[in-house]
């Protein structure tokens, strides 16, 4: 009985996450961002009730449709109480616009137009990039500030003052998310884009944090970024890259973590637990994305996570060094340079490898230790313990931590028999 | 850091036919000044054959070439501390291998004297 509570509460917890950030899209396009906070009232109203007749009654047949005519009701109420506010008390003292009269529609395009109104307007420049992540897991995606605060390992009172600081700034800009032009969206494209792949970021690569949420916050970019491909107006080529980036990722979400949530190595992954199905989709998109001329860095790192999904036949890692070399001239990070090497270690050998890695600089990064002490673990094993040693030292994450610890006592023993 | 600006030289067109393993030679070495974070410009490509020079009095000649029949097939922009590592950089530029040469040049920047 416990048992069917709780997987009760986890699908109720997942429905209400969804609906609401559909439903405070609409209403914050409806009402405008000036009154985000009417609109969030009325829509935390209609979950609280939800939540409170479903406990007695059970959960309906339809329950969108349930939460939908309870929302437009308390939207009407509000509106009412506005009118009679306006009319009596408010009339002679201001002649300025308040707000739409008219109630909200909650049919599907209304939802998914919001919807894409909303992606556009959380993901602005005014704010910063870390911002516009959290804002986007708050309104995009119904996330509570416990969630996000969970996600990002923070406190809950530095979420709530990040999130009140973008919020202010967004009002501040008065981005009209009531119609989007062409214009503005090819102009926000670029950021929206970006902000949707760190947010798959965070969920993907962050080595701390629960293995739930992460999956959860990598579901949402591609729920977002979907919306994006699904709309003929904002689906381009970058945007389809990203959505089969996105896609091949996930598809070793499984294999890559075992049990005690260590990392697996890619080599170490069991292939039988690949997604076949998510590879397929990122084959889809990848091949929709090519039907232009250009190349982003989402089509070279899902070019690169295409080829990790095939076996080798003898050109894969060459393929997938040039695609790093490529995505090196486009946008330098650490560990971009550190992929490439390993890619170069692989077509080139460890010992050249070793070469390349050395000149790259990043005696600070654990990851730039780890990978040397892996190409010095068969050529010179006491450089590797020095680096895997370093590498543990510099790391934060017990995970990891663990990991080389283990590869460094392999090394040890291998060095005390000798 | 300073910028420098790697000039390619050399009396054949680099950018004629090259093969697939001269093409990978050269994105493996531009790559590598990526992966250190110390490609400031991956600079252009020059053609040899949609080339003119022109000199005083109208005259125009075709190709770029020069007396000494060299011709600059390319340049990219590096940032380091020193030119002596801009050198080092040139010095491992397959161009060499082919019998050509590296020009390596500091960038002035705005009002900078060159002394």
């Amino acid at each position: 009985m416990q048992r069917r509570a709780e997987i009760q509460d986890d699908l109720l917890r997942k429905l209400f996450r969804l609906e609401q950030a559909k439903m405070t899209a609409v209403l914050f396009r409806h009402f405008g961002l000036q009154h985000m906070e009417v609109a969030e009232d009325i829509v935390s109203e209609t979950f609280l009730k939800a939540t409170e007749s479903w406990r007695m009654t059970g959960i309906p047949e339809n329950p969108e449709a349930w939460l939908y005519v309870v929302g437009k009701n308390k939207a009407k109420d509000y509106l009412k109480r506005v009118a009679l506010f306006e009319s009596q008390i408010k009339e002679q003292l201001t002649s300025g616009r308040s707000e739409q009269a008219e109630e909200p529609d909650f049919d599907q395009q209304t939802i998914t137009d919001s919807q894409l109104a909303m992606i556009f307007t959380v993901c602005n420049p005014v704010n910063s990039q870390e911002a516009q992540i959290c804002l986007a897991l708050q309104i995009l995606c119904g996330f509570s500030i416990a969630e996000i605060a969970a996600a990002f390992l923070t406190q809950t009172e530095t979420i709530k003052k990040r999130l009140l600081r973008a919020r202010n700034k967004l009002r501040g800009e008065g981005f009209q998310i009531s119609q989007l032009s062409d214009s503005a969206l090819v102009l926000r494209l670029d950021t929206v884009l970006r902000t949707l792949y760190l947010l798959f970021n965070e969920g993907y690569f962050s080595s701390s944090g629960k293995q739930l949420i992460r999956s959860e916050l990598c579901a949402e970019a591609i729920r977002l970024t979907l919306l994006l491909v699904e709309n003929p107006q904002t689906s381009t080529d970058q945007c389809n890259a990203l959505l089969a980036l996105m896609c091949f990722q996930s598809s070793r979400f499984e294999a890559r973590i075992n049990k005690a949530g260590e990392n697996i190595l890619f080599e170490q992954q069991d292939k039988q637990l690949w997604n076949r199905e998510l590879i397929e989709r990122g084959n889809f998109y990848l091949v929709n994305a090519c039907s232009g001329n250009s190349v982003s860095k989402y089509h070279l790192e899902a070019g690169i996570a295409y080829w990790h999904t095939v076996p080798d036949t003898g050109n894969k890692w060459n393929t997938i060094l040039q695609l790093y070399n490529q995505l090196l001239l486009i946008e330098y990070t650490p560990l971009t340079a550190l992929n490439r090497t390993f890619a170069f270690s692989r077509v080139y050998g460890k010992e050249q490898a070793i070469c390349e890695a050395e000149k790259l600089g990043l005696e600070e990064l654990n990851d730039y230790h780890a990978l040397l002490g892996y190409l010095y673990a068969d050529i010179e094993i006491s450089s590797a313990i020095i680096h895997y040693q370093k590498a543990i030292k510099l790391t934060s994450s017990n995970i990891e931590k663990s990991a080389l610890t283990k590869e460094l006592e392999r090394l040890k023993r291998i060095t005390n028999e000798k | 850091m300073k910028e420098f600006v790697l000039i390619f030289r050399h009396s054949s067109n680099g950018h004629m036919a090259p093969t697939a393993e001269q093409l990978q030679e050269r994105m493996n070495w531009l790559a590598s000044i990526a992966a250190q974070n110390k490609l400031a410009d991956k600079g252009k490509a020059l053609s040899a054959n949609l080339a003119k020079t022109v000199r005083p009095d109208g005259v125009i000649t075709d190709g770029p070439y020069t007396e000494i029949k060299e011709f600059i097939n390319g340049f990219i922009i590096v940032r380091t501390e020193t030119i002596d590592e801009a050198v080092a950089f040139a010095q491992s530029n397959p161009i060499l291998k082919a019998g050509g040469n590296v020009e390596v040049r500091a960038i002035l920047t705005p009002g900078e004297k060159d002394h």
